[in-house]
């Protein structure tokens, strides 16, 4: 995973509310025995006006013109601006490698699906957590402002934005050391080898139909 | 001692380290798989030299990508065919229990893992699959997963988690006639909304919930996700029990009686503090259907489709409107008047031994309206097919025109060659209508067994309670 330190970068606005990880990545894409190569089929049904199917060359695949993405304004995005509760349903983790594969590193948004929010860390994006009176501001400025950028820092855990304030951001601290670090969490887990063991143990004997 | 939620005592006894943060290495129980999120999980595991920290405490399944017709002749798609030959090679490989596709115990995995008492009471249960919280309703502590997490559960039998707030929901009273599970669990969506749950453990309580079946608590279990928790739970009770006794995987003999006397103290104390509380009256709970593209947006079946003119909030009016034209509906259309095309009657929500039952009781002697295209029956497993064999329900189906297929989880989203066509309207058992969730452009709407076999008999939803 890539260590994530600052990040500075065009802002793509996604304007509505409950985007689920159907629409990030739709099922037929899961058939992928790989982790990577999703970004050219990221918001498939919204981003073509034809229906996708795995195989097909997408360069030649007719684009919607009226999504936000497709916009040549939005072109080298890798924050992506959102609404409340983005990711919501599936726990596929093909969501956050294709919105990775497409090139995002930050999504900025009211709330997120637990399950979704958990995934983004694991591949080297972060979601910040930001008030919907916040995430209004940063809608309208993005419209009003073709190239608008922010610049995001996860270890002073601040968003600056184009007039040079800085609005701080929450972080769990575990979830930042490994993003920042670029940690895989079963190396970590690895290290407590001996703590699940002695668990096991224990359980054994309390619980024994469990083994 | 201080008062617990069953959600403390589950999650206290699994604790196998602390951080400071509050941040918890937390030991997995069972562990199920199927062929769509752990191909990745597997190699990850195969390219870092780790082997599976305790290989009995998986079971896989491949459910998402199988057909549901003609079995015998293998999966006729190459990529979806790849995929089910990488479970069952990586399962072959890592020394992995796995219920292939044409073994008889094979099935949707939400269904198998509580029918061959593989999840208990009690357990911490994990799967790549947000619907692992189906398996809450026998009192385990059940969520789903993404691949990394498959991955990090193989290699260490550990999640790391911070544990979520606790959440209440209780239905009290008595269901009335023709009124089910999946209608509490559509109603309490419309009311505490899709995100309403997020960050909590929810567990269903109330009389209406413990007069359900174990089966009954699956359903509403199952869309604790769609109202954002990651688990939902039941208190054990006698029903649970019962439920569990004598299923394959089900402690037996003195294990049994150590194991029963455990499960006893499964259910909240009295007097523990949860952090919300939600609270629905049984008898205000009428036969839901889902009308948008969220499962929120979902209404009694005598409403009307809501007008978006009279929403206030911005963001939700924008919502509304996208939802109504994807789903080529009106405001102010009764819900009684929208047609049907297909009817899917299967999903981890929807496809045990009741819910068939459910569903051939109103299809018996009645014939699918000649306006449905296709009405179809995907048992959730070989053995629930089986057993409704047994009972006649196949007959009473295809009778009535219904297909009656093989086990999987087919039109719920349509990863195998049952979906929608563009436009398409759908009445459907499943869990999710989100856009182009059944078939690009497909239209979902989300009912209950036996409202989708009265859509199927009547050609347009119909109050079920009226036929």
């Amino acid at each position: 995973m890539k260590p994530f330190k600052q990040v500075t970068g065009i802002v793509a606005p996604l304007d509505r509310a409950n985007v689920d990880t159907d629409a990030i990545i739709p099922k037929q894409f899961l058939k992928s025995i790989k982790r990577s190569g999703f970004g050219p089929n990221l918001f498939d049904g919204w981003r073509y006006l034809d229906h996708g199917e795995p195989g097909m060359d997408n360069a030649k695949r007719p684009l919607n013109p009226d999504f936000v993405l497709n916009q040549p304004r939005y072109k080298g995005a890798s924050v992506l601006l959102a609404r409340e509760n983005f990711g919501c349903g599936s726990s596929r983790e093909h969501a956050p490698w294709a919105l990775e594969d497409f090139g995002f590193r930050v999504i900025i948004a009211p709330s997120y699906a637990d399950i979704f929010f958990n995934n983004c860390f694991k591949n080297g994006i972060l979601p910040i957590v930001l008030a919907a009176d916040k995430v209004d501001v940063l809608f309208k400025e993005t419209l009003a402002t073709p190239g608008y950028s922010l610049t995001v820092d996860l270890p002073a855990q601040t968003i600056r934005r184009p007039n040079g304030q800085e609005w701080a951001f929450e972080v769990e601290s575990f979830r930042k050391y490994c993003l920042e670090n670029g940690l895989d969490d079963i190396g970590l887990t690895l290290q407590h080898v001996d703590d699940i063991r002695r668990y096991e143990e224990r359980r054994k004997n309390e619980a024994p139909w469990l083994f | 001692m201080a008062a617990k939620t069953l959600y403390d005592k589950i999650w206290d006894a699994h604790i196998v380290r602390q951080n400071d943060d509050g941040v918890c290495t937390i030991y997995i129980d069972r562990h199920l798989v199927h062929e769509v999120t752990s191909p990745q999980a597997f190699e990850g595991l195969r390219l870092a030299g780790r082997k599976p920290w305790r290989a009995a405490a998986n079971l896989a399944t491949p459910d998402h990508n199988v057909p549901t017709t003609d079995r015998a002749r293998g999966i006729a798609d190459p990529i979806s065919r790849l995929q089910v030959e990488t479970l069952d090679n990586n399962c072959e490989t890592f020394g992995i229990t796995e219920f292939r596709m044409n073994d008889p115990r094979q099935g949707i995995v939400h269904v198998i893992g509580p029918e061959q008492g593989a999840t208990l009471p009690g357990m911490t249960v994990v799967c790549g699959d947000s619907h692992t919280s189906t398996h809450g309703a026998l009192g385990a502590l059940a969520q789903g997963i993404g691949t990394s997490e498959v991955e990090h559960v193989l290699a260490t039998q550990c999640l790391i988690q911070k544990k979520s707030k606790n959440m209440r929901v209780s239905v009290e009273g008595q269901l009335g006639a023709g009124v089910t599970a999946k209608d509490i669990v559509l109603a309490i969506i419309g009311e505490i909304g899709t995100a309403g749950g997020t960050g909590y453990a929810i567990e269903f309580a109330g009389s209406a919930i413990r007069a359900l079946s174990v089966e009954g608590r699956m359903t509403v279990c199952n869309m604790a996700i769609e109202a954002g928790a990651r688990c939902g739970l039941v208190g054990v009770d006698n029903k649970t029990i019962e439920y569990v006794k004598g299923r394959p995987f089900a402690p037996k003999g003195d294990l049994w009686d150590k194991a029963v006397a455990a499960w006893r103290d499964l259910h909240t104390d009295d007097g523990a503090a949860f952090d919300r509380e939600v609270t629905l009256r049984a008898e205000d709970i009428k036969p839901q259907v889902t009308w948008g593209t969220s499962p929120e947006m979902v209404l009694p079946i005598d409403g009307r489709v809501p007008d978006p003119a009279r929403e206030a909030n911005a963001v939700k009016k924008e919502g509304m409107q996208r939802a109504l034209e994807y789903m080529g509906l009106d405001a102010g259309t009764p819900m009684t008047d929208i047609a049907v095309d297909k009817v899917f009657i299967g999903s981890c929500t929807n496809s045990r031994i009741e819910d068939l039952r459910a569903a051939a009781a109103v299809a018996k002697g009645r014939k699918v309206a000649a306006n449905v295209k296709l009405a179809m029956v995907v048992p959730g497993s070989g053995l629930v097919k089986q057993q409704a064999e047994r009972e006649g329900l196949d007959k009473i189906f295809v009778e009535a025109g219904f297909e009656w297929r093989d086990p999987g989880c087919s039109m719920c989203l349509a990863m195998n060659a049952d979906r929608l066509s563009p436009g398409e309207r759908c009445a459907s058992t499943s869990n999710r209508n989100f856009e182009g969730r059944q078939g690009h452009g497909g239209r979902t709407h989300l009912v209950s067994p036996a409202m989708a076999a009265a859509a199927a008999v009547c050609g347009h939803f119909v109050d079920v309670r009226k036929i």
